[in-house]
């Protein structure tokens, strides 16, 4: 595995993206970074620019006003980088399927992007940290 | 020629380059782990600021396209040469102190601008509405505690009774006196500033979900960014305590005491940043040049009345 591979894993750097989620998984995703949960031994930090980031995490079901800033963050993202869709609504809409400003889960905005992306799942609604967490590790450790 | 690759080997090697990254490193991972110790948790392993380096040496760099390329892309490399001598010029008078050149204290001091005017010129180039307030703010930072840091230095000069050279100024501990107290909390207050730690990170995360001055860089240029904080976490503390504390020994017993004193400063650094809330730039501004700036006032008055009448304690 090249080094920078193994430099990646031992040091993921977040952004968290909210496209349109209803605040339960963001709140959940605030409460992994706080010094309870001291995911920081891991190497994550939450960094304010998505040109820092090496994994987005991304909370939400797509709204139609949210689709090109999502793509536009995923562009600016630095690649190698992966994409966590955290919750019942990123990871396939949820309980807003059949809603009017729905475009599509996640999956659906980046892959129409870039077919190669690296996205991982982590289902709830909302996700407990400790299911971020193990998410998050158990995606890094299967690149 | 032996002269020239003596000087290549300590500017890139020994006391320059390689030592000095390493030690900045450890620095860093110093930093972190007092913070999370503070915060009652575990922190992260020794290795992770070096993991941190490596892995935005491994993404790809990414320049905004409305950015000036050549300014953005030397800014990071401006600002890091100019810590990297700074440090060397420290290195130097702490094991060669027969090296030091009358005038140095005066090349430390702009030496210590280089890396903020260059994260000014590198952000601005960006391009960047987050970006452009956080280089305002810079900007307005650097106005503010150049000031106070020069006023201390003038102090230390004052007691030190007129000498310009940083051998000689070391070899005197001004902060045993009443007005080199004063003077030493000032310069660890503007020291704070300049290393962009809390309370007076306003340039870089303010703009909270921004980054501030960093907001476009990414990749290869970040990691000289965050390379040159880690070596600015060496020579700032390192400036401080040559000047204020008595330096640094060749060897031996006083090189273990002036490392004892580095960690002190450090610890201290540490802990104003694990403690104080971040504030607003106005108030920034008013700390630095109205109470610090009287402060100073007050320590110069003391200094040249305790030189003028030979009273060392104060």
């Amino acid at each position: 595995m090249s080094w920078k591979i193994k430099a990646l894993k031992k040091s993921p750097w977040v952004f968290h993206v909210n496209t349109g989620a209803c605040n339960n998984c963001d709140i959940e995703i605030v409460n992994c970074l706080t010094p309870k949960f001291d995911v920081e031994r891991l190497g994550i930090k939450l960094v304010g620019s998505p040109r820092h980031a090496d994994a987005l995490l991304v909370t939400g079901v797509v709204t139609a006003q949210a689709a090109p800033r999502l793509r536009e963050v995923y562009r600016q993202t630095p690649k190698p980088c992966a994409v966590f869709c955290i919750g019942a609504c990123a990871c396939a809409t949820g309980i807003f399927n059949s809603g009017y400003h729905v475009v599509g889960p996640v999956d659906k905005i980046i892959r129409e992007l870039d077919p190669n992306a690296i996205i991982a799942y982590v289902p709830g609604c909302p996700p407990k940290p400790e299911a971020i967490i193990s998410g998050v590790v158990q995606a890094l450790s299967a690149i | 020629m032996t002269e020239a690759l003596t000087d290549i080997f300590w500017v890139l090697i020994f006391p320059g380059f390689l030592f000095t990254g390493i030690v900045g490193l450890v620095a860093s991972y110093i930093v972190r782990k007092v913070s999370a110790l503070v915060q009652w948790r575990v922190g992260p392993p020794v290795r992770q600021p070096l993991t941190d380096i490596l892995k935005l040496l491994g993404k790809e760099t990414l320049i905004p396209e409305e950015a000036n390329r050549p300014v953005f892309m030397a800014a990071p490399l401006v600002g890091f040469a100019g810590v990297l001598l700074l440090s060397t010029l420290l290195w130097v008078t702490a094991f060669w102190p027969d090296k030091a050149f009358v005038g140095d204290i005066i090349v430390a001091i702009y030496l210590m601008v280089l890396p903020s005017l260059a994260l000014i010129l590198g952000s601005s180039a960006s391009a960047s509405p987050h970006a452009a307030i956080g280089t305002s703010r810079e900007m307005k930072l650097v106005l503010g505690y150049e000031l106070p840091l020069v006023l201390a230095i003038i102090v230390v000069i004052i007691k030190s009774g007129g000498q310009l050279s940083l051998a000689a100024i070391a070899q005197q501990a001004p902060v045993l006196s009443i007005s080199g107290m004063l003077a030493f909390l000032v310069s660890i207050l503007c020291i704070q500033a300049k290393l962009g730690f809390i309370p007076f990170d306003m340039a870089e995360a303010e703009t909270e979900l921004g980054s501030g001055v960093y907001m476009e860089y990414s990749g290869g240029l970040l990691a000289v960014w965050k390379l040159m904080q880690a070596i600015m976490l060496v020579a700032l503390p390192m400036f401080i305590v040559t000047v204020f504390m008595g330096g640094f020994g060749a060897s031996g017993l006083p090189l273990v005491w002036g490392i004892l004193k580095y960690v002190l400063v450090l610890v201290l650094v540490i802990l104003i940043k694990n403690t104080n809330p971040r504030v607003r730039i106005d108030h920034a501004m008013k700390f630095f040049w109205v109470y610090c700036g009287l402060i100073l006032f007050i320590a110069v008055c003391l200094a040249t009345i305790g030189s003028a009448w030979n009273i060392n304690w104060l």
